[in-house]
């Protein structure tokens, strides 16, 4: 399970026969085992790793920081369950440390994070308060390079 | 000066590498991917990268000891006999050597005497050949078959031995071919080889390389650790073929006479690398394995890749090779290549590089990403549905 899992983060696209190849198995097995990992909902999904900058020369990206008041019953959940509802978030993690949830969030231009952040974020109830970082350049995100590969420095001296 | 009239004629008769040849031709061309390079893409492991970097900061780099550092020829003892039930004392022993290549080099300036015999099984890496010829011995090609996986059979030892026979070389996990040699093969071959003088030359320097099996080197064998010299290294296992560090591991006699070329012509192998190869041995058999394990997934993947394009290739279970067979196209193997490269530029080697024996195959190495090889393969695929169907 673990190296099939660890095969499809690098590469989600690989086909079950593909799969089964390199793992040794057969090509029903590696559907079934996807099939469970599905289902026990190990396996939460499939996305792309988009260089943003590439496909939008405009987009920016942020990070925020937000401190927020728990709530009696569901402590940071509740907060966290809105938060992740906002379709332009992309991500959303209780963090132990100075401050208690981080989002990322992609946008067309500054303006567009600003005022998410100013009237979207900043007005909920319960949050104290927020802190951005704009993203400035990317390197790697899920395991892939974002920047170029360095090149294959190896020659043939034999 | 009248060069080719006062240089040595034997070096002169060596021929150039022919694996050369093709990737002189592919750096002058853009957009090529190559299959062609017999190294690890990994990174040399972090611990051994920071062993160095610390040996840096902390020591005096002086000359060492000639047969290599003990505490190094201690841990390449306990790993032989750990990984490969092969017992030799750190003393005596081992001749710790600038890559598995000298140590091979020594090999044949130790045993031969002018006019000796040796067997080379081919296909073969290219080194083996022009050394023997440099130490006064003769060459002798031992082809071995695809048919029977590239392996050496007693019978084709048998009528290739001669009253000059000195050394059978033998090199498994194979380069070019993936070929191993399992414990079943080795039995009649040791057989043949007990009761005569004919020493064996076992280049096991792919010996971490094995896929499904274990590797077994024929040193194991009763009555055969007398007569066999093991040269191994850490360039392929731990991904350093820079650091320039193997040795050899053999009799104690054998290894006295050698240690002397060594001394007069080496000194001692790098002792940055000595050091950082003490870390390698003591805490990086989890690292390997890794490695070993992603090796593993593109073999398999390239197998069925080449499965599905109809470029016949027996299932190589060694090294990081695989050895198609392109019999079947009407083309050499060079026309193959050279053709692959102009039309689709991919560059791989030619398997008559390797021996005559080799000439209906290609050698192809994955030694690359997944997404390298994938490239490759569909590049491919396109060539031979466009020139062999």
């Amino acid at each position: 399970m673990k190296k099939l899992i660890a095969l499809l983060k690098q590469n989600a696209r690989l086909s079950n026969a593909e799969l089964a190849n390199m793992l040794g198995r057969t090509e029903a097995e590696v559907a079934a085992q996807i099939a469970e990992l599905e289902q026990s909902g190990v396996i939460r999904g499939y996305s792309v790793i988009v260089d943003e900058e590439r496909a939008d020369r405009d987009a920016v990206s942020a990070y925020i920081e937000l401190k927020i008041t728990p709530q009696p019953d569901c402590g940071f959940d509740e907060l966290a369950r809105i938060i992740s509802g906002f379709e332009e978030v992309e991500s959303v993690t209780l963090m132990s440390g100075g401050y208690d949830l981080g989002i990322t969030i992609t946008g067309s231009g500054l303006r567009a994070i600003a005022g998410f952040v100013a009237q979207r974020l900043a007005t909920l109830d319960g949050v104290l308060s927020t802190r951005t970082h704009f993203v400035l350049k990317r390197y790697k995100e899920k395991g892939i390079l974002i920047q170029e590969e360095p090149g294959d420095e190896r020659g043939v001296y034999l | 000066m009248n060069y080719p009239e006062l240089m040595s004629k034997r070096a002169q008769q060596i021929a150039p590498s022919p694996i050369r040849r093709f990737f002189d031709l592919a750096e002058t061309m853009d957009n090529v991917i190559s299959l062609g390079v017999g190294e690890p893409d990994f990174r040399t492991p972090w611990p051994i990268r920071q062993a160095a970097i610390s040996t840096l900061e902390r020591q005096s780099i002086f000359y060492g000891p000639n047969s290599g550092m003990l505490q190094l020829r201690q841990e390449i003892a306990s790993y032989m006999e750990r990984r490969f039930n092969l017992p030799y004392c750190p003393e005596n022993e081992l001749l710790v050597t600038v890559g598995g290549s000298e140590a091979v080099d020594l090999a044949f300036r130790t045993l031969i005497d002018p006019g000796d015999e040796v067997l080379i099984c081919e296909p073969s890496f290219v080194c083996y050949g022009p050394l023997v010829s440099m130490a006064d011995g003769v060459p002798v090609p031992l082809a071995t078959k695809e048919e029977n996986e590239f392996r050496l059979t007693a019978a084709e030892l048998k009528a290739a031995i001669t009253p000059k026979t000195k050394i059978l070389v033998l090199s498994y996990p194979n380069n070019p071919t993936g070929a191993i040699m399992r414990r079943e093969d080795y039995p009649e071959i040791v057989e043949l080889l007990k009761d005569t003088d004919i020493f064996v030359l076992s280049d096991e320097i792919y010996c971490a390389m094995t896929y499904g099996t274990k590797h077994c080197s024929i040193a194991e064998f009763p009555g055969m650790r007398e007569r066999t010299i093991v040269v191994n290294g850490f360039s392929k296992t731990f991904a350093m073929t820079g650091w320039r560090l193997g040795w050899m591991a053999a009799p104690a006699p054998i290894i006295e006479q050698a240690r002397k070329i060594h001394q007069y012509g080496i000194m001692c192998a790098p002792m940055i690398s000595q050091r950082a190869a003490v870390e390698a041995l003591r805490s990086c058999d989890a690292e390997v394995d890794r490695m070993i394990e992603e090796y593993d997934r593109r073999r398999r993947f390239l197998l069925s890749r080449f499965a599905e394009m109809g470029l016949p290739c027996f299932e190589a279970q060694g090294a990081f090779y695989l050895f198609p067979s392109i019999a079947g196209t009407g083309m050499s193997s060079e026309e193959f290549c050279e053709r692959l490269l102009q039309e689709e530029h991919v560059a791989v080697v030619p398997g008559s590089a390797f021996g005559a024996c080799g000439k209906d195959n290609l050698r192809i190495s994955y030694a690359y990403s997944l997404k390298h090889l994938t490239e490759a393969a569909v590049r491919m695929e396109r060539f031979i549905a466009k020139n062999c169907k």
